[in-house]
């Protein structure tokens, strides 16, 4: 069978009873899967649930301990993405595999001529991007560095890529993620264009509005099994979700309270960027008792400055900080901890534990130079061991024990540790940075109904996160970050997604335009 | 200052300046191929000493210059083949296994040095490569001292700086092996071999480190005898930074480091010279290219995978 005589309905694409584990851990279970010509598939689940393991099989990066694949009628080689290419497969991983010091051209170039060839010269492949992008939508600047470019031009570059190797069958990871509503909207443009033009797409996702919009099936993975596939039109989302998560969960809802006193202001701050971090541009922003404030935006606009801000790790350059009224000396991290503020990090592996300490030891990594926990310079182990037991049964960590290594631990269960860390000693400002990201739905819940009470208990709360049904469902108030700059705080349910969305893009500031 | 003046105006000087450059030049492409494609290669010392004996011993043997610089790429290739299987596929600490190299490359060369030649006492001399005479050329005023009175193992040198460039960025496999180092995934999403390409680097490159090695037997001097070599391999790895990674700064730098070392020892000779210690002078050019190196190196940019193991099918 060859790929220029194919009609619509031919499957060009069979994933047969795919098996693959990981030491104990069985990624994928007997997965089959078909794809047919001009279709979008969408591949539902869970993190965790062995979605990318699946593509990775599928693209040679991993072998199969059991099954095979199949494309276009030839069984794949297994473990050999050089083949997957050459059968027209082409995939746009979660995290792009571009190499930021050299230009778009090197890179879409890149392994596309016989390594022992002179080369044909720039000016073909030139001519051939240029024909892509403009057929596809996908403006790119062929001389820019990689590392220059933002987020959703990378994505594009990923696209071009496959679409330079001729491309049959095109595997996106998780490619919305990291995108704006309306840069996603552009990259389903481009993709209805590609399945017009007889491509076929396999589209990872766990965001279901998402998977409603643009996939002609779907297809649920849960513990590495398939567990239903269902045509998008007959089916909502009330059903998928259930599909996913194998009984139906409840995320909490917060509703909106009187506001108490301003706990910490920030007035007029600005920081300078730090490497490609983005800085904060005059912003003000007040945490009030009883509140959650919601902070939207997509990734790398200065989050990561204004968390580092409030957890001490940075100083302002410009404008101060008030807790309670009053400016802290030397704002340092050990002065935000003094001052109760509680730090659930964004990256739980790298910042908020180290991974081959135990439990105990992670458990009391902010207050272990106090007492009980110390005295006299001396640790106090058998204090900080029943501390340690308090927060693995207040906040069900499920482990082996105190003395456990934290790096065994699954991701839910680490970040209750970090919750019940910083939650247990009655924080007055949470700093919840990313809090649920990589968590089952389940764990999801949980976090956020801790979070719903800590504020119920007077807290104030800032949670930062990239998912807008996330911000949307449980802030009191949303504000949006943007090059470093925060947009006018929006009550509950004011804006919508689309909305937002504007503002993540930039639109909405004007110059001198800053939150009061 | 006028003995300065005087020294670098004579065409000796700048003739001693390329000839001390030579195998400088040659390690240090060595070096940057290795370090392009991600992998520090810290072997080097040892393999230019492993380079500096094969070649010489070759050649004390009967073969012709040229086959014992074959002789020296080879043995150096083996070394790189040592080096690329524990640091590439295994994934091994580099400098763990760099200095290992190293020191198994160094007394390698002295056992086998002993073995091969066990009653001598003073180092044995060979027939080394001659200055060429090429007609006209070689007689012109200063440039024919300079540069058309240097062996052709010089010229192979610098000869070998252009390839490298010309490889590096104008090949399709140039710019597989800098994607290798600075993305290892990139590579492999696009259907090529990381382990390939790592390996075959460290390979050739430390097949050039070994010719660096022999040009100080086969062409600088005459006989090898231990401690000859004397750091030169870690002057290449530090020109590698100097020179940003890229062949044609580091070349610079090799000149550099060169017209230094050329200048101290003609200084020696100088009043200077008898009032300082001689040691001050044989330190100078090691501590001007510490200076150069912090001035220059500022703004470089690592390959941003160099030092980084990659292990495909890792979670």
């Amino acid at each position: 069978m060859s790929q220029a005589n194919l009609r619509a309905g031919d499957t060009v694409l069979r994933l047969d009873n795919i098996t693959k584990r990981f030491g104990a851990l069985v990624a994928n279970s007997g997965v089959t899967l078909d794809l047919k010509r001009g279709e979008v598939v969408a591949l539902l689940g869970e993190n965790g649930a062995g979605k990318t393991t699946l593509m990775n099989i599928l693209f040679g990066h991993y072998q199969a301990d059991e099954g095979r694949v199949e494309v276009f009628g030839q069984t794949l080689p297994p473990g050999n993405p050089r083949a997957a290419l050459a059968a027209g497969v082409g995939m746009v991983h979660q995290h792009f595999t571009l190499a930021d010091n050299l230009s778009v051209l090197d890179n879409i170039t890149l392994g596309t001529e016989s390594l022992w060839s002179r080369g044909k010269g720039r000016a073909v492949a030139r001519a051939r991007i240029a024909a892509l992008s403009s057929e596809f939508g996908l403006a790119v600047d062929p001389d820019a560095r990689v590392g220059s470019l933002s987020v959703g031009e990378r994505q594009r570059i990923e696209i071009l890529k496959a679409l330079c190797r001729e491309a049959r069958i095109l595997i996106l990871d998780e490619p919305t993620a990291v995108l704006t509503p309306q840069e996603t909207d552009a990259l389903f443009d481009t993709l209805r264009k590609a399945i017009a033009l007889g491509l076929s797409i396999i589209f990872i996702s766990h965001k279901l509005h998402e998977v409603m919009a643009i996939a002609d099936r779907c297809v649920v993975l849960r513990h590495g099994k398939v567990v239903g596939q269902v045509d998008t039109h007959a089916t909502d989302r009330a059903a998928l979700a259930a599909l996913m998560v194998g009984s139906a969960v409840a995320l909490p809802k917060a509703e909106t309270r009187p506001a108490g006193p301003v706990l910490m202001r920030i007035s007029k701050v600005s920081t300078r960027a730090k490497g490609t971090a983005t800085g904060l541009s005059d912003l003000s922003l007040d945490l009030c008792a009883g509140q959650i404030v919601g902070l939207a935006g997509v990734s790398g606009n200065g989050q990561a400055a204004l968390a580092d801000l409030i957890s001490g790790l940075l100083r302002p350059d410009q404008g101060r900080i008030e807790i309670d009224g009053a400016e802290p000396a030397a704002w340092s991290p050990r002065q935000a901890v003094n001052h109760q503020i509680a730090r659930i990090p964004e990256d739980r592996h790298k910042t908020g534990t180290i991974s081959d300490f135990n439990l105990t030891e992670n458990a009391v990594l902010e207050a272990y130079s106090r007492p009980p926990f110390s005295r006299h310079g001396w640790m106090n182990w058998p204090a900080a061991q029943a501390f340690a037991k308090d927060v693995i049964a207040k906040y069900d960590v499920r482990c082996q024990g105190v003395l456990q290594r934290i790096r065994l631990l699954s991701g839910g269960n680490m970040q209750k540790l970090i919750l019940g860390r910083v939650l247990e000693p009655g924080p007055k400002i949470i700093l919840a940075n990313q809090p649920v990201r990589g968590l089952d739905v389940g764990a999801i819940a949980y976090v956020q109904s801790r979070l719903i009470a800590a504020r119920d208990a007077g807290a104030a709360v800032l949670l930062i996160s990239e998912d807008l049904d996330e911000i949307q469902s449980l802030s009191d108030v949303i504000h949006v970050i943007s090059e470093g700059r925060l947009s006018p705080g929006f009550a509950r349910g004011s804006k919508t997604a689309a909305e937002l969305g504007l503002w993540m893009a930039g639109q909405g500031f004007r110059a001198g335009d800053h939150a009061a | 200052m006028s003995d300065i003046l005087e020294i670098l105006l004579s065409a000796s000087f700048w003739a001693a300046v390329i000839r001390i450059a030579a195998p400088l030049v040659l390690a240090t492409m060595g070096e940057l191929i290795c370090e392009r494609a991600g992998v520090l290669n810290l072997g080097i010392e040892g393999i230019m000493v492993i380079g500096a004996f094969t070649g010489w011993l070759a050649v004390y043997q009967g073969m012709p210059l040229w086959g014992g610089v074959g002789v020296a790429m080879s043995a150096g290739m083996l070394f790189g083949l040592l080096h690329a299987t524990l640091t590439v596929p295994f994934g091994l600490s580099q400098h763990v296994v760099g200095l290992g190299v190293t020191l198994l490359a160094t007394s390698t060369s002295s056992f086998a040095y002993r073995l091969a030649l066990p009653e001598v006492t003073s180092p044995p001399k060979i027939e080394p490569f001659q200055p060429l005479d090429l007609p006209i050329l070689s007689d012109l005023p200063f440039l024919g001292e300079v540069f058309f009175t240097q062996t052709a193992f010089t010229w192979f040198a610098f000869g070998s700086a252009v390839l490298v460039a010309l490889v590096l960025f104008r090949t399709p496999l140039g710019l597989a092996v800098r994607a290798a180092g600075e993305n290892p995934s990139a590579v492999e999403a696009q259907g090529l071999s990381v382990t390939g390409l790592r390996m075959g680097a460290v390979i050739f490159g430390s097949g050039l480190m070994a010719m660096g090695g022999a040009f100080l037997t086969l062409s600088a001097f005459s006989s090898f005898f231990f401690e000859m070599v004397n750091g030169r391999g870690w002057i290449c790895v530090a020109l590698v930074v100097f020179g940003a990674w890229m062949p044609g700064k580091a070349v610079l730098g090799a000149i550099l480091f060169a017209a230094f070392d050329a200048l101290q020892i003609r200084l020696q000779q100088t009043p200077l010279g008898a009032d300082l210690p001689y040691q001050v002078f044989l330190m100078a050019p090691y501590v001007l290219s510490i200076l150069a190196l912090i001035l220059m190196s500022r703004r470089a940019e690592v390959p941003a995978a160099l030092m980084t193991p990659y292990n495909k099918g890792e979670r």
